[in-house]
């Protein structure tokens, strides 16, 4: 996504899977491009993901993930992409052989009780897991390693792993548990490593739809992360990410202060400029361009790992946040003027204007003749009258209810079982 | 015989002073179960009647028709008994009636069912009426005969003979000046709920039903059962929504009652998703239930409240609105069936707007109350008067349980060393553990 060029509606429509994948680094990278092939409708461009992953997962020792490629692409790009089984059977060689060594130093630092070593220990056999694409046990080991941990810096790089090794899982909740570890932890100066909590944490509130939280992560990240949280996540995910979710939850001042006027995220932004454009269209209250620059984006946005599953609800959320902010400062708003500032109809414009108005996001109504939206003024007064009775005739209701159940109880006038009941 | 003719006697001496009256009181209760056996006697005690005057020898003459009521009573008996009874219950005296509460409701219970049997329920409105009010202490006292009244007004469709006692605030409960049991309270308010349905007053009806709901219990009664699936109905109509049962609902009914209700919680909630379409569906399918419970005329009703707040919600997106459209979003079949809802609705102040038919359109227009006339002026000024009361009632409860003795006694048993400071302390506790 990060490679739109500009030279047309057609041009956005193919990723760029190069440019793309060389912002990642590891694990991710493979996974990435997995997505990619399985989401894309493009049969060229799957092709594409999958030789490249093909010659990633070779210079690794993952045959797991190997096979599955293999599998993916079938005979389709030709004898050079085959199942090379000789090279498994060497790497799963080797790496048995590596497995037994690691395992056997383990039980040798165990038995002498050196915290450091039996720490060390652990976090190799974490790491090997981790590169065989043994997630659970990757877990597990790196989870170990938490007895062992002696400094602030022992901790950070623990919580490091389980973030990194969860986020592969899906296993959200995990993250945020170690992100709020790792920033609970004394004397964390390193921005790089700040940077990369917050990312992770943005990740997670972005998982858990908490969009308003992932976005104030997101913002808040430091430029310093620079490439070195490839692993996981790139600079200009942290622009798409945060851009979108502040978009879809931050009010106008808000976007204001913490986004546009953001130096550090204005970083970020400037290697997005699609992203960039589109806050500042939105701003400036140029929704046609900011919806259609939306909708150019969205093809490459849905073959993102992360955001895919909330591409949909985040655009519905900030189309609602245009219309709401198109309608507020007017009395009143011509819809047909309306509908061309959104490119769609009247009659879809006022279906959705209904919705809104009816969840009470507007306040307005609609005259339909004369297809004019007018603002409704609440009159406090008469709110205020309806209230006041309402409230007092509720008030009555509940106090003679409370009466009435006192003396019931009083009485001893309790509904029992008939033996009992006095006849 | 002759002992009849004692007893009469008796009862014409004793029926001065109040020392004599409890005298004959005791007496009477000791040949209660002879007066029972003179069952086939009715002749005789008929005749002994006639001896006494209602007015007068009003005790006695209770417990002579006590006896009369207590046996079978034949076609053409009963009509004389009713036509005594009536007249018992005008004359009588209320100083006299109130030593044997249980007797008297008796007798009134006896006349109900006669008027039932003769088909003339309308006959014992009257009677009843005044009944209670002699057994009453005062108007907030809850009697036993009240349940019978309502149950009465019913059966002849005249709803608005319930209102005479349904309008009074009940809040007093006495087992011993009126001999009321949890069931007759259970009926009362089941039976005013109906009524107050019947008067299309569907929210006190929902008060009423919310008592016998929420009513302290061990065991779920099947009144309450019954008035639970009123109250879901009746919620919809009024509210368009079935609220949770409050927090003081009695764990078993809290538990049970909906599962003693499946039907009605399913029509409740395809209610909360507004298709017309899906709650004509669950009617049909849950006819044969509502049918059987009596309660497919609310259920219906419950439709047409559907089609009224679907409308009503569009009055608040809304300025205008073609008849067209209006049709489409509420699933009415056509445009003149819309016209003729909102036309209805108007007329019935439900929602303010006003037809266009020459463009088949509606104009919505907002409530053109502003509350500044002397009517809201004196309404309000009413509401607060009441809200005064009810305060005073509270704080009145509240010193009569500050002198409970019993309450006391448990409050010293569960502090034993009451000391205020101590009880400062334990809220800010728990505040700083947060």
């Amino acid at each position: 996504m990060e490679s739109v060029s500009d030279s047309g509606p057609g041009a956005t429509e193919q990723l760029d899977v190069d440019a793309y994948a060389s912002l990642y680094t590891g694990r991710t990278r493979i996974v990435r491009l997995f997505f990619i092939a399985d989401h894309t409708k493009s049969p060229s461009l799957e092709l594409d993901a999958l030789r490249m992953a093909f010659k990633e997962i070779k210079k690794g020792e993952n045959t797991a993930l190997f096979k599955e490629v293999v599998e993916k692409i079938g005979e389709r790009l030709g004898p050079s992409f085959l199942l090379e089984q000789d090279w498994i059977d060497s790497v799963d060689r080797r790496a048995a052989q590596r497995l037994e060594k690691l395992e056997m130093e383990l039980n040798g630092y165990k038995t002498n009780l050196i915290k450091e070593s039996i720490r060390m220990g652990y976090n190799d056999l974490g790491e090997f897991h981790y590169a065989r694409g043994d997630l659970q046990q990757a877990f597990k080991c790196y989870v170990r390693t938490r007895d062992y941990c002696t400094t602030s810096k022992h901790i950070i790089a623990m919580c490091l792993n389980v973030i990194l090794v969860s986020i592969e899982l899906g296993h959200f909740v995990h993250v945020s548990n170690y992100v709020s570890k790792a920033e609970q932890t004394p004397d964390v100066q390193d921005p790089a490593i700040l940077a990369k909590l917050r990312c992770a944490a943005g990740l997670a509130s972005l998982e858990s739809k908490k969009y308003k939280l992932a976005a104030r992560k997101f913002v808040e990240t430091n430029f310093e992360l620079g490439s070195s949280f490839s692993e996981v996540i790139a600079p200009q995910d942290v622009a798409t990410y945060g851009g979108l979710c502040a978009l879809a939850s931050f009010d106008r001042s808000e976007l204001k202060s913490k986004v546009i006027d953001n130096i550090t995220f204005r970083n970020f932004l400037e290697l997005m400029p699609e992203v960039r454009e589109l806050i500042h269209d939105f701003y400036a209250s140029r929704y046609a361009s900011c919806l259609g620059c939306l909708q150019k984006l969205k093809p490459n946005l849905l073959l993102d790992i992360h955001l895919y599953d909330h591409v949909e609800t985040l655009y519905e959320q900030i189309r609602h946040k245009a219309l709401i902010q198109y309608t507020n400062p007017f009395i009143s708003v011509d819809l047909n003027t309306m509908a061309n500032a959104f490119t769609t109809t009247v009659a879809g414009l006022e279906k959705e204007l209904a919705a809104l108005i009816m969840e009470n996001q507007i306040q307005a109504r609609i005259d339909s003749h004369n297809k004019i939206l007018y603002a409704r003024h609440a009159d406090q007064r008469n709110t205020t009258f309806q209230r006041v009775l309402q409230t007092g005739s509720e008030f009555q209701r509940d106090t003679r209810a409370m009466l009435l159940r006192a003396n019931l109880t009083r009485q001893d006038f309790i509904v029992r079982a008939t033996k009992k009941q006095t006849p | 015989m002759d002992s009849l003719e004692v007893l009469v006697a008796q009862v014409q001496a004793l029926s001065g002073s109040t020392d004599d009256l409890l005298h004959l009181h005791g007496l009477l209760k000791q040949l209660d179960d002879s007066l029972q056996q003179q069952q086939q006697h009715h002749q005789a005690i008929q005749q002994c009647l006639l001896q006494l005057d209602p007015a007068k020898h009003s005790l006695g003459f209770l417990y002579f028709l006590d006896a009369f009521g207590s046996a079978d009573i034949s076609m053409d008996q009963s009509e004389s008994f009713i036509s005594t009874s009536a007249t018992f219950i005008n004359a009588s005296s209320v100083d006299q009636v109130r030593m044997a509460p249980e007797k008297f409701t008796n007798v009134c219970k006896r006349m109900r069912d006669e008027t039932i049997r003769v088909q003339r329920p309308i006959r014992a409105i009257s009677p009843l009426h005044i009944a209670i009010r002699k057994l009453q202490p005062s108007s907030e006292y809850l009697t036993p005969l009240h349940a019978d009244l309502l149950q009465i007004c019913l059966l002849a469709k005249c709803y608005k003979a319930a209102l005479s006692v349904l309008d009074d605030d009940i809040f007093e409960i006495d087992q011993k000046k009126t001999g009321l049991t949890p069931k007759d309270f259970l009926l009362f308010c089941y039976y005013g709920g109906m009524a107050y349905v019947g008067l299309k007053r569907f929210e006190k009806a929902l008060e009423l039903f919310q008592h016998a709901v929420t009513a302290p219990a061990f065991v779920l009664n099947a009144i309450v059962v019954e008035s639970y699936k009123k109250y879901v109905l009746v919620s919809l109509i009024q509210n368009g929504q079935v609220p949770n049962l409050p927090k003081y609902t009695p764990s078993v009914t809290q538990r049970n009652v909906k599962s003693c209700a499946p039907d009605y919680v399913e029509f409740a909630s395809v209610y909360s998703t507004r298709n017309i379409g899906d709650l004509k569906r669950s009617i049909l399918a849950h006819e044969e239930v509502f049918q059987k419970d009596n309660n497919l005329g609310l259920a219906k009703q419950v439709v047409s409240s559907l089609y009224k707040r679907n409308i009503q919600r569009l009055t608040q997106t809304f300025l205008t609105l073609s008849l067209q459209d209006i049709a489409e979003t509420v699933q009415l079949e056509s445009p003149k069936d819309a016209e003729l809802h909102i036309l209805q609705m108007i007329q019935k102040g439900e929602i303010h707007a006003i037809i266009n038919q020459k463009d088949g359109m509606v104009s919505f227009l907002e409530d053109p109350e502003q509350y500044k006339t002397r009517d809201i002026a004196q309404q309000l000024h009413g509401q607060i008067q009441k809200i005064i009361g009810l305060a005073k009632k509270i704080r009145f409860a509240d010193e009569q349980v500050s002198c409970d003795l019993a309450y006391l006694s448990k409050i010293g048993r569960d502090r034993p060393n009451y000391d205020p400071e101590e009880f400062e302390v334990v809220p800010q506790k728990g505040f700083t553990n947060l």
